[in-house]
């Protein structure tokens, strides 16, 4: 622990070096812009901007992704809570008491909360990870390949299984991710897979045409012609209104608190998505309340818990991502892919082999959410302003912006080619109700689970017992099991409930289920109408 | 209308089970070209037929669910948008091949351009001042502030 906070100073003194503090600067700047946008989100900022890290240092490339995910996901909740726009899933459930807060006229309010609540939750995450990281290094040094192999089967499996929709179908699609993981040449035996005789497919599948592809341009795909932005409402928000009174604050410091316990809870948990957190957060605020019956009229309580466990669950998030190398989310897997462009191998090694990029991260969380705030009270009018750009003009630009990305980052208009592949492949997918987030998940992780299933087999002689004699890997597999059951359990209950057609909310297969009613597509169809 | 009354959520599970087994089926068809190996000592096949193995099952259980599982949306299916589609796959289409003949500028013209004609909202005038403005964006930002390799203006 002491130790800890020794590093901890370390890290303050990276993350605030002029040139590290500038990238993160830039970083939570561009991130919090994009996110703004409607129709684009965390993940779609992150891959744009992504190619500009890879001739950068690791450290404040990392610093500078770190800045754009939370400067995005900041501006994700200022298109939810003014326009009634998720931009990104996990802010859908803020839209249904922040929009109302907007049409009364308090749209700074809750913006405000907003940011007195990710401050806060992302603090307490930060806290949590100075202390668990240590206890995570300890364990670091038993990590063989068999262990290995086993977490990561977990953090598929969870990052499968906890998705948005069907459970089935998000390990189908993890599945599909570790196959697109496999194209190019094999480590081992220098064997060309699937590849299809094109030569340029023998370098792997970019990662950020295969994210562009999927987060890019199948939204496009999907969205073209789909939405509108409405200017309805009292959308000019001066600076004066961001300030919550006192009885406001007093009304969402207790959902504050619960809702940074659930996202940090979750953010424990790899692989529970970030959209499933906040829903849970926004059904126990409103299980909890003594009015329930006025959620969705715009409730700040309904804004505050949300809010804070989406951001307590975002810091918590980096350190499954780091340390055992498994993401909670599409978004993590795509700084994990950045890491290891980066030659960066995340694991359990990493907080001592990397010891200054570790903690200049986690110190330049707290000073990028500072800067967050700063950044945000004086240009709120700008981000008002950014948020009713038509689609019409944004979508044309941001597949520019995608092409010449992509092909910046080898100088390959092949690749370009692999976006637009990708982009009607996740089409399909989605049309098809699959969700395409978990195929980023099994690609980032497929090389690494092979190899470490070959090396474990290898040592073990091709005993398959090798998993469960070792401990640390056979409790992982007991979770994969109980992660597996409970899916089964919950499936059939919530098919034995809907057939009886009884609704009751405050068990997760309830949750699953409004969360299957409000999806973000829904809710901008009712932005669109 | 036909096609999207038929095209309801029952389906959609059975083409998604489909289609997932086809893939499963194909990773494992080219996987057998290459070496299997044992568990002991594995090929670079083991992998590949193993997913593809399980991908086809889990595919099978989403077909085998489709039956039984109650359709829980109700929402119809949005009609097709044929002119936006193919307008954001031509563009793609155009800047690789104009990218590869042209150069920079003309190619980020052709993207721009055609994809905004996507929108049924864009008329011309508006798809060509956009693509104009960001021929300037990417002359600025990325050929010199940021100097990615790709000439502006080439020729075959």
């Amino acid at each position: 622990m002491l130790q800890s906070l020794f590093d901890l100073r370390h890290g303050f003194a990276i993350a605030l070096d002029p040139h590290n503090l500038m990238w993160s600067f830039v970083g939570v700047l561009i991130g919090n812009l994009i996110g703004v946008l409607p129709g684009m989100g965390a993940l779609s900022a992150i891959s744009i901007l992504l190619p500009l890290t890879y001739a950068m240092h690791p450290v404040p490339a990392i610093l500078m992704l770190a800045g754009i995910f939370y400067g995005s996901q900041y501006g994700g909740a200022i298109g939810a809570i003014l326009l009634n726009l998720p931009c990104h899933p996990p802010h859908a459930v803020t839209c249904l008491d922040g929009y109302p807060m907007t049409q009364q006229g308090k749209g700074g309010t809750a913006l405000g909360i907003t940011m007195i609540c990710s401050f806060f939750a992302a603090s307490v995450g930060i806290i949590v990870m100075i202390v668990a990281s240590p206890l995570l290094v300890s364990i670091a040094f038993k990590f063989g390949p068999a262990e290995i192999f086993s977490i990561m089967l977990l953090g598929l499996l969870c990052g499968g299984t906890m998705s948005r929709g069907s459970a089935l179908k998000g390990v189908a699609m993890t599945l599909v991710g570790l196959l697109i993981g496999i194209v190019g040449t094999d480590v081992n035996s220098g064997e060309m897979r699937f590849t299809f005789g094109m030569p340029e497919l023998s370098e792997k599948i970019q990662l950020v045409a295969l994210a562009l592809g999927l987060f890019g341009v199948t939204e496009f795909l999907r969205s073209v012609n789909r939405i509108q932005v409405v200017g309805g409402g009292k959308t000019s928000v001066r600076l004066r209104d961001m300030f919550p009174g006192k009885a406001e604050l007093k009304r969402s410091f207790m959902p504050m608190l619960r809702g940074t316990m659930i996202g940090t809870l979750f953010g424990c948990m790899p692989g529970t998505g970030p959209t499933i957190t906040t829903f849970i957060a926004y059904a126990f605020e409103r299980k909890v309340s003594k009015t329930p019956d006025k959620f969705g009229t715009g409730m700040i309580e309904g804004v505050a818990a949300p809010e804070a466990a989406s951001h307590s669950k975002a810091q918590v998030d980096f350190v499954p991502t780091m340390s055992l190398g498994i993401p909670g989310d599409a978004v993590m897997a795509l700084i994990l892919g950045a890491l290891l462009i980066q030659g960066i191998q995340p694991g359990p090694q990493l907080i001592t082999e990397h010891a200054d990029l570790f903690w200049g991260l986690i110190a330049s969380f707290w000073i990028g959410n500072v800067l967050l705030i700063v950044l945000n009270v004086p240009l709120i009018g700008i981000w008002v302003k950014l948020l009713r750009v038509p689609y019409r003009f944004l979508f044309p630009s941001a597949l520019f912006f995608i092409a010449v990305g992509v092909y910046s980052v080898n100088n390959s208009l092949f690749e370009v080619g692999e976006v637009l592949v990708f982009g009607l492949v996740g089409a399909v997918f989605s049309a098809l109700e699959f969700s395409v987030a978990p195929i980023l998940l099994g690609y980032v992780l497929g090389p690494m689970i092979e190899v470490n299933f070959r090396r474990a087999l290898l040592l073990s002689h091709g005993d398959m017992t090798v998993f469960l004699q070792h401990p640390i890997s056979c409790a992982f597999l007991l979770l994969c099991t109980t992660v597996i059951a409970a899916q089964v359990f919950f499936q059939w209950r919530g098919a034995r409930r809907l057939r009886r057609a009884t609704g009751s909310v405050g068990s997760v297969s309830a949750v699953k289920a409004e969360l299957h009613a409000i999806t973000p597509e829904k809710a901008s169809d009712r932005a669109g109408s | 209308m036909v096609i999207n009354q038929w095209f309801n959520r029952y389906h959609k599970d059975y083409y998604g089970g489909a289609l997932m087994i086809v893939i499963g089926l194909g990773a494992v068809a080219c996987g057998t070209d290459y070496q299997i190996g044992s568990l002991r000592q594995m090929g670079p096949g083991f992998f590949p037929v193993a997913v593809g193995v399980l991908l086809a099952l889990v595919g099978g259980a989403i077909a085998l669910q489709a039956s039984r599982s109650v359709p829980t949306d109700k929402k119809a299916a949005l009609p097709a948008e044929w002119r936006g589609w193919f307008c954001i796959v031509a563009a793609l289409l155009a800047f690789v091949i104009i990218g590869e003949h042209g150069g920079l500028l003309p190619a980020t013209f052709a993207v721009v351009f055609i994809a905004a004609l996507g929108d049924r909202k864009n008329r011309l005038k508006d798809a060509l001042v956009l693509a104009l403005a960001l021929m300037l964006v990417s002359v600025v930002v990325f050929w010199w502030a940021l100097k990615v390799q790709f000439p502006l203006l080439q020729w075959g």
